[in-house]
This record gives C-alpha cells, structure tokens and sequence, in this order.
C-alpha cells in the first residue's frame, strides 16, 4: 500500500509534466476512440444498408443461381421448405423474391433495373423497406404498380403516377413484358440500390416473367448477425436442405464489401499506427525528463537499500497510474461524444455527398456504440504506456548508485 | 571493543585502462563499534571513494572489506543492497531526503524496505524525532524545512535501520555554522548515548574538530591516523594502535 501512495506522490512532484502527459493520453483515447468507433459506425451503416436493406444476411437459392442469375435457375415456392428453414434457432423471418433484370423506359429514356417480385409485408418485416419510401403509397398483396427508386426515377424523368414499360426476358425464353403505375417512390442508402431497384409483388413479377410459383430466393433475417454465429446457421440450413439449393451468408454473396472494409480498416490502422506513435513520443519523452529529473534520488534510494525491483515496481506503478487516469478520463469523456455522434451522425451534403456515393457509399458518418472499442482503445493506450515503462525499468538496472549521485 | 569496519589493502582504480586514477591504494583501516571517526584529505585524496567502498556502494580492485565479519566484497549486487539496509546508514552532502515525502515518511521509508510492522515503525519514528529534536516537524516536507533540519532527518532516516555504523559523505558540506554544530551535537550525542558509529568524509574543521579518531587521506592513501584521546580516554585504545 504505502508503494501505491509514494508513487501516487511521485505522480504528481512535476504536476504540470505529470498533466501533459494525462492530457496526451486523453486526447488520444478521445482521437482514437472517436476514429475507430466512426470507423466501425460506418462500416455498420454500409453493411445495413447493402445488407438488412437490400441481400438480407442469409439467402437461399437453388444451386448454381449465383453463379448464373437467370431465371432459369429459379425453384418452385415450397411451404415445406420454407418451414424448415424458419426451425432453425436464429432465424427470425423469411421472405421470398422472384428477381430479374430488365430494361425500364419512361418512353424518351430507357435503363437497366434490377426487377425484385416481393411479398410486401413479409419482406418489410426482414428489410423495412417501408421506411425508405419518400412520397407515394407501399404495395399491397395483390397490387399491379410498382415502387421505383428515386436515383432511377430521376434518371427516367418520371414521377409519382407516371407509367413505365419493363421489358425482358422471361422464365424459359418467354418474352418480359408490362406497363405499370409508379406507386410509390424509395430512396435508399445504398447508390447502387437507389440506382437501378423497382419493386413489385411477386405475383406481378411472376405474371411479367411468366413464372408461375417460381422463386429466385428466399431472404432471411436473424437473430444474431455476428460473423461467426451467421457462418454456423448458414451450415445448418445447408444441412437441412440438402445440395439441391445453395445456401449462402452476405459475406459470400458481398466478398467485394468485406474487401472494400478490410481495405479501408488497413488505412484506418495507418491513420492509428500514427496516433499511437504520437502517445508514444509523448509518454517517452516524460519518461526521459524523469529519470534525467530524478537520477539522484533513485541512485540515493538504491544507496540507502532499496532493490532496484522495488524501484521498478515503484516506476511501474506510477506509469500505471498514470496512463491509467489519462485512459480513464478518455474514456468517460468520448463516450457523451459517441453517443451524440450516433444520435446525430455527421451527414455531408452537396459535392462531398455525391463524391461519397460515386464510391457507393452513403454520405452519413454514425459512430458505434459497441464497448469493445471503449475497451480496446483503453487498452491498447495502457499497454503502449507499459511498454514504454521497459525505458526506465532498463535504466533502473544499469543504475550505479555512486555514479547516480555525481553531481 | 567489537570491530565493525575492517578494511585490508584495499585498491580502488579508476579508468584502469585510459589513463588510470588511483584513488584509494592499499588502505587498512580497523574501526570499533562506538567510533566517531573523519575521513580528512584534501579534494581527490580519495576520502569519498573509500567510504562508498566501505558502504557497498561501489567493489574494490583488489583486497576485502569485512562488516561485522561479513567480507562484503564477496557479495553479489542484490546482496549488497540488502546488506546496506539492514547494516549501513547513509547521510549524503544534500538532496538527501525524498522531496515528495513528509519527513515522517523519510524516516519510515527504511522500515518499509526492511518489511517492518507499522507499531514498530511508529514507535520507532518518534524516538528518532525526539532524538534529533524535529517532533514537531515529523509531517513537513522537505522543502518546507532547512538545511541543516533535512540533514537531521536524514540521520534519523540512516538510524531508523539501527545499522551497524553510519557513513556521512560531508554532512555539513552546505550547512551553515549553527545548524553545523546543531547536526553534529545531535550526533555526537547518539554516539555517545548510543554508541552509534559514525564516519564522516569531511574537509569542514567543525567536523574534524569533534571527531575523536582522524583518518587523513593523501593520494588515496593513508597518511595519517589520530585518535583524540586528551578528550575521550575511553578510547585510550584507538590511540594505542597510532
């Protein structure tokens, strides 16, 4: 105890040198923590709308659809199957969709859109996709119009209640064919989404592509959407359904996010690497004013009989608590940080925007609340902060008192 | 009379290999238990390299020091270290006493290194400060107290250990005359009250003039070894030896 109260007095024999260094280590807890919850708060956001917006976590579909999107490789709608997919422990809801490409014309402009046949209450339970519609009406079961996204809207200068004509090609060949009424109008996170989807329910999608019963996925949502726990019910439901259908996670079907994040992370750790360098620079350049500051006194206090370990152990201490009180005060301070920053996320308009969703990014920057990133941030400083404490632990083990204590 | 110091032909070389300084040269020196002895020569006559060589804070070249008949050359540097607490009392120049410390705290420090129970070092600690006549300073730091009082703490700090002898390294080098004479009057009184050894390295003649034995050095060699014994007939047989 009484080691713990002489460092603690230590700490604070230079109190403006010992509050540079807490102040540097709670800015950089502040910094990091605020860089690596942005970070994870983006990522989050982009998996949410790529993912639970659109993919959904899981889809099932028959085996070789994926590498072949046509509906030719579309299965028949199964309550069977259906029933053994929603045994499964953590799947919530299952939503069918019947999808396919075709050409949009607004009669002066035609584009290529993806079509989506949808069930509209069953797939708004798994994607909200209420939510994003901005003017107009949802689909009903049995309804004939469709629900355009806003980027393709604008793209075909139409509007709400204006008709368009979907031509393609249909289940076996068949010729896609059909006029419909603009519902209602989305607008979604995803560029790409907002970019070429046209909703319509699945019995229209099914009568445009002459496919009767015909499903191209099943979508499903879940409980706990963690890597490891999406990768275990992605196997059971293979097991379950047999090499008839392929089962596949988002990651599978996304490879390029999962490549894009691991990317941006490797840049973000750069970014890091250089913050952490910056504590380093701080701490050590404390530590070196100190043993310069206090090798008299550590040579007499050698001298007078206390082993060099108990030194250390002392220096240790005062380092711990140290680092300590500047990740402590970090911590607390960036949490009413993040949090507002994840109510209120910072939202770039105008060029920036656009900029961002050229590179299929949602301009909207929410931080995570996850509390491992409050925790390792912490840890990663205190460590860099022990790490450090080897400088004076080395110097204490050289230290010769009689040569210590020369004036 | 119990021999506490015996030093034989003790070498001490420094930068052997460059230009060799020969600091300490075959020095022997006997000292018993109750002594009040000044190591006296002038600057580079080796006086402090002999006493941090006395107080295992630095190996001889060549011969052995024995404390207590433990040869302390022998000894490792962890073992030294330990031996210096429980052993060897320590009163330096200045910068003495840890700044951040009250002067209680000083004191007990020691005992804290030894793993004393807290009733001891409390029923310790007072007696020292009433010893050196600081009671009432116990819980000052040491920048709120003068030269001439830290130096005081820090020979209550040296005798909290209750060592084997104390060695002081010019203990009145920045005092002035009364707190000089105050310091070695509270010394002289532990050594006589409590035949507390004491050896100083000192070149201040209010030192030299209480010491009862005077150990001058030349050359990092003896050139002379005085015992005060018109004062002090007790030690008719320091005197004996010269």
């Amino acid at each position: 105890m009484w080691m713990i109260r002489f460092s603690w007095k230590n700490m604070w024999r230079n109190r403006h040198r010992t509050m540079i260094s807490i102040g540097a280590i709670f800015f950089a807890v502040i910094l990091s923590v605020l860089t690596s919850s942005l970070q994870d708060g983006v990522f989050d956001n982009l998996i949410k709308n790529v993912v639970s917006f659109y993919s959904g976590y899981i889809q099932i579909h028959k085996e070789g659809y994926w590498d072949e999107q046509i509906l030719d490789n579309s299965f028949e709608e199964s309550a069977a199957i259906e029933q053994k997919i929603l045994e499964q422990q953590n799947v919530v809801t299952i939503a069918p969709r019947l999808e396919s490409f075709a050409l949009v014309s607004s009669g002066v402009v035609t584009k290529g859109c993806m079509v989506t046949g949808i069930s509209p209450e069953r797939e708004n339970s798994i994607t909200d996709i209420q939510d994003k519609l901005i003017e107009g009406i949802y689909l009903a079961e049995d309804d004939q119009n469709v629900l355009l996204a806003k980027g393709l809207l604008d793209r075909l200068n139409l509007k709400l209640h204006d008709t368009l004509v979907v031509i393609g090609q249909g289940y076996h060949g068949a010729t896609a064919a059909g006029k419909y009424v603009v519902k209602g109008i989305l607008k979604f996170g995803s560029p790409d989404l907002n970019d070429q989807a046209l909703f319509m329910t699945l019995s229209a999608a099914r009568q445009l592509y002459s496919a009767e019963n015909m499903l191209t996925s099943y979508v499903l949502s879940l409980k706990t959407t963690e890597s490891s726990e999406l990768a275990a019910t992605g196997q059971n439901i293979r097991t379950v359904l047999g090499e008839s259908y392929e089962v596949m996670t988002w990651e599978e079907m996304m490879p390029d996010i999962i490549q894009h994040i691991e990317t941006d992370k490797a840049s973000m750790y750069i970014i890091q690497g250089i913050l952490y360098l910056l504590i380093c620079f701080g701490i050590f350049g404390t530590l070196l004013m100190m043993m310069v500051e206090r090798r008299f006194e550590m040579g007499m206090l050698v001298a007078i009989g206390m082993k060099k370990i108990k030194l250390i152990q002392l220096l240790l201490i005062e380092s711990v608590l140290t680092v300590l009180t500047g990740c402590l005060l970090g911590i607390l301070a960036s949490v009413p940080v993040v949090y507002y920053l994840h109510r209120y996320p910072i939202r770039f308009t105008g060029d920036v925007a656009r900029v961002y969703e050229e590179f299929g990014f949602e301009a909207v920057f929410p931080t995570s609340l996850d509390g491992h990133i409050f925790v390792s941030q912490g840890i990663i400083v205190l460590v860099i902060g022990l790490v450090l404490s080897f400088y004076p632990m080395v110097k204490v083990i050289q230290l010769n008192p009689v040569t210590a204590m020369k004036k | 009379m119990k021999t506490v110091i015996d030093a034989h032909n003790v070498c001490k070389t420094f930068n052997p290999d460059t230009i060799p300084v020969y600091a300490v040269k075959n020095v022997h020196l006997h000292l018993e238990r109750g002594e009040f002895t000044a190591l006296v020569g002038p600057s580079g006559s080796g006086k402090t390299t002999l006493l941090n060589l006395i107080g295992g804070l630095d190996k001889p070249d060549k011969g052995e020091i024995l404390i207590d008949g433990v040869n302390i050359t022998a000894l490792s540097p962890n073992e030294l270290i330990d031996f210096r607490l429980h052993n060897i009392g320590f009163v330096f120049q200045s910068f003495n006493l840890v700044p951040v410390l009250t002067a209680r705290e000083n004191v007990e420090l020691i005992m804290q290194l030894q793993n004393k129970k807290r009733v001891d070092i409390e029923k310790r600690v007072f007696g020292l400060f009433q010893q050196i006549e600081l009671k009432d300073k116990m819980d000052v730091r040491p920048s709120q107290l003068s030269g001439g009082q830290q130096q005081r703490i820090a020979v209550a700090r040296a005798l909290a250990s209750k060592p084997q002898f104390v060695l002081a390294d010019e203990p009145t080098a920045n005092l002035d005359s009364k707190s000089a004479a105050n310091l070695l009057d509270i010394m002289a009184k532990l050594n006589q009250e409590e035949n507390i050894t004491f050896i100083f390295s000192t070149h201040d003649a209010r030192v030299i003039e209480r010491a009862r034995r005077v150990v001058t050095l030349v050359d990092g060699q003896i050139f002379s070894d005085t015992a005060r014994v018109e004062t002090e007939t007790e030690h008719s047989g320091l005197a004996s030896r010269n």
